[in-house]
């Protein structure tokens, strides 16, 4: 008999309902905003371990912050990778010139040139550190966020552009969004759309590597955000199980587009801590500080390159602008945020630490923040030649249908004509081949 | 051969070919698989080129696509068909659009190999036949043979292709052919045409259908354990059909197809898969649009039911005799 049946308020007592808890961010638009809550470690504190350690051994550098620039610009402690001035000038440099380049695309979207940018302001000493880390033939599985690599590997900025504009010189045809850049020859896959995909490809291309006894490793990154896919899980067992010579990434910067970090799990747990469970050596890193980041991915790359099997490092970073020209962050998070970062800028704390050298000083950063944004006005310009997305110089039309497969079925050579069909309806002026702007017929 | 030792022997040939060849999967390395299909390699081609692997899908196929994306050629196996969803997103939005998005720079050369189908009491999830989501893929290419002579050289083929190829075996018919009378004693590969396969290599090219039958009254396009099954049926009651066994869904012989229903005048598409948005329906539509003037009856389809695979109600959900058979009578009453 049901109602004979005790109720679940009888059955349980005084039993507290329970509650879930949905994280939020500290600060809303508006808020002002305080870091003191926030356990940023002295520079210099941790100890270097040795890169054949146990992955154990790594446990207090996953919950602690690898940092090597302290408050006066010196370079203290075991990690620092002592580097020669002309190197951490070359750095500078390169990261000077992905945020000039930056800038000059998000322009370039606000004037209508292309239809998406992203900018990695704030991050650029993670992408850029780490390529001068890695030998020049690694292979690098980003996300979309690590154009410094591209940039410190010296792929040439108009094709970036051209990629960008979808224009006719776009090596991929116009077909992918912008800044899905692919450049194989530079050691850079092809950026998916789909987010963390690329971190098991990049734990599968490091075990091709062992398979062949080859001497590169790869290195793949991911966001805190989509370190939450399942695809994070895979690529941490496949690496531990397998001992891949891989590098793996978390790019913490605080925002998965408006949800805060707490919504990945940082809540409870840093994402280098992570490492532990599966086995695998773990660092946290002070992601705006370019020696920290290069001194981290020259122990991992050491490690996996000496079969001491595969590291995860969390680049402790802020997103410093929205996620994308698509996206307005004042919507969801405080404008004082960015201002208040104790991390700072790793442009301008790299700077500082070479004029605290006495390598560097205020008129040669000037001269060279006006000469990476000539360099980059110079590079679209000469993109822009080749056209800018919607003016008409585009690939020919018979391209959208190529590289679908090896060879073009029955279906897609029907579809192609098709196209041709359609677009002599459209535009008949334009039949018959090349309009006189460079812009060719369909059947070109 | 049975169509296991077909699979096996076509492996063993590409990794004595190919250095580059590499197979892994849940249990395929020192097992040799739960089919027996990858039974011999690990202890003739060592253990890293034919491995475990865990039990993580989305980390097989993905391993799978950096692995050939450095220059291997990858053959994972997901263990049952009906397991391969949860590496869907590395299949569908990496494997099958990296030489598309990367104009070329990077490509898939992947053969996943995985048992599919129904016929042998696998209920919900060791039976299902998901061939119409990757048909629907543009990128990936579909194959599934019917005999172990197609298997191996299909498969050798696929293994081959510079593309990614879903290669579904329909395990019903691993040891032998299946007529769809599940009550009479099972049959083995030993005295069908189809079990005579050729030592060594050779291989059979994708995109090219198999005429099982020449005739005249019907036009049956079919693939997998079904090839048996409409056989078996359409002898039964004496009906002159040609049988095509399609062998690879996409890219499809579309000139098979058209010339044979072009010349009967009838149509009949079967497969076990759920009916709607089955592969069929891509089928009936093509032979709408290119043989309409052609047809003198209604295209007809034979599927599985639109329900999950049941497990005790297996062979009222079957496409079998009884489901053919009123077709088969539906396309030679009706006049045009």
């Amino acid at each position: 008999m049901v109602d004979e049946r005790p109720s679940r308020a009888a059955l349980r007592g005084n039993l507290p309902p329970l509650a879930l808890h949905v994280p939020e961010p500290r600060f809303r638009p508006g808020d002002r905003v305080d870091y003191s809550w926030l356990d940023i470690p002295e520079a210099g504190a941790l100890p270097r371990f040795d890169e054949a350690c146990e992955a154990r051994e790594t446990w207090p550098a996953t919950l602690g912050m690898i940092r090597v620039l302290d408050e006066e610009h010196r370079a203290v402690g075991g990690w620092d990778p002592r580097l020669e001035p002309e190197t951490l000038r070359r750095m500078l440099h390169t990261m000077a010139l992905t945020r000039a380049f930056d800038d000059r695309m998000y322009r370039g979207q606000r004037q209508g040139k292309t239809s998406f940018y992203m900018k990695c302001t704030g991050e650029e000493a993670i992408s850029v550190a780490c390529a001068y880390a890695l030998a020049g033939d690694d292979m690098v599985f980003p996300s979309y966020r690590q154009q410094g690599i591209l940039i410190a590997r010296g792929f040439p900025l108009v094709e970036m552009v051209n990629q960008i504009y979808s224009n006719r010189a776009d090596r991929l045809k116009g077909r992918q969004l912008p800044i899905m850049y692919s450049a194989r020859d530079y050691g850079f896959f092809t950026i998916s759309g789909n987010l963390a995909t690329q971190l098991p490809q990049a734990v599968g291309w490091a075990m091709a590597s062992a398979i062949k006894g080859d001497t590169r490793i790869a290195t793949g990154f991911v966001g805190e955000g989509s370190s939450a896919e399942g695809d994070f899980h895979a690529a941490m067992t496949f690496a531990a199980v397998y001992n891949a010579p891989v590098v793996l990434n978390v790019v913490n910067n605080q925002w998965a587009i408006s949800s805060f970090s707490g919504f990945a799990g940082a809540e409870r747990s840093t994402f280098a801590a992570r490492a532990a469970g599966y086995g695998i050596a773990g660092l946290r890193v002070d992601g705006n500080d370019a020696l920290a980041v290069y001194a981290a991915t020259r122990w991992a790359a050491n490690r996996a390159r000496a079969n001491q099997g595969p590291t995860l490092i969390e680049h402790f970073t802020y997103r410093a602008e929205g996620h994308s020209t698509s996206d307005d962050p004042a919507a969801y998070r405080s404008a004082h945020e960015r201002e208040e970062w104790p991390l700072g800028d790793p442009v301008m704390r790299l700077a500082r630490h070479l004029i605290q050298l006495g390598e560097w000083d205020d008129a040669r950063h000037a001269a060279m923040d006006r000469e990476v944004a000539e360099e980059v006005k110079a590079a679209a310009k000469e993109a822009e030649k080749n056209g800018v997305l919607g003016h008409g110089f585009h690939h020919p039309f018979h391209t959208m249908f190529e590289d679908v497969f090896e060879e073009l079925p029955w279906n897609l050579r029907e579809q192609a004509e098709q196209a041709i069909r359609e677009r002599v309806t459209k535009w008949p002026e334009r039949a018959g081949g090349n309009d006189g702007k460079g812009n060719t017929g369909g059947a070109a | 051969m049975t169509m296991i030792e077909a699979i096996n022997d076509a492996l063993d040939v590409m990794m004595g070919h190919d250095p580059d060849v590499v197979i892994f999967g849940e249990d395929v390395g020192y097992f040799g698989g739960v089919f027996r299909a990858t039974a011999g390699l690990q202890a003739k081609y060592g253990k890293t080129r034919v491995f475990d692997t865990p039990i993580n899908e989305c980390g097989i196929i993905g391993a799978a696509v950096g692995m050939a994306a450095y220059g291997l050629r990858p053959v994972p196996e997901i263990q049952f068909a009906d397991y391969i969803y949860p590496g869907l997103d590395q299949l569908i939005s990496e494997a099958a659009r990296l030489r598309y998005r990367s104009a070329g720079e990077f490509t898939a050369p992947i053969t996943v190999r995985s048992p599919f189908g129904g016929g042998i009491f696998g209920g919900q999830t060791h039976s299902q036949s998901p061939e119409a989501l990757f048909t629907h893929v543009s990128g990936l290419k579909t194959v599934i043979p019917s005999t172990p002579h197609d298997a191996k050289g299909l498969l050798i083929a696929a293994i081959e292709d510079n593309d990614p190829v879903i290669f579904f075996e329909p395990k019903r018919i691993y040891n032998g052919p299946f007529d769809g009378y599940y009550d009479h004693p099972s049959k083995t590969w030993k005295n069908h045409p189809g079990g005579q396969v050729p030592e060594g290599y050779y291989s059979i090219p994708l995109g090219k259908a198999r005429t099982v039958r020449e005739g005249q009254a019907m036009t049956v396009l079919v693939y997998g354990t079904m090839v048996h099954v409409a056989e078996a049926v359409l002898a039964e009651k004496g009906v002159d059909a040609e049988i095509i066994d399609l062998r690879t869904l996409w890219p499809l012989d579309i000139e098979a197809v058209e010339k044979s229903v072009q010349k009967t005048g009838k149509c009949l598409v079967i497969h076990e898969a759920t009916r709607t948005s089955g592969f069929g329906a891509e089928l009936v539509s093509l032979v709408q649009e290119r043989c309409f003037y052609h047809l003198e009856a209604p295209v007809e389809r034979v599927t599985g039911f639109d329900t999950p695979y049941p497990h005790s109600l297996e062979w009222a959900y079957f496409p079998g005799p009884v489901r053919i058979g009123e077709a088969v009578d539906r396309l030679l009453n009706s006049e045009a």
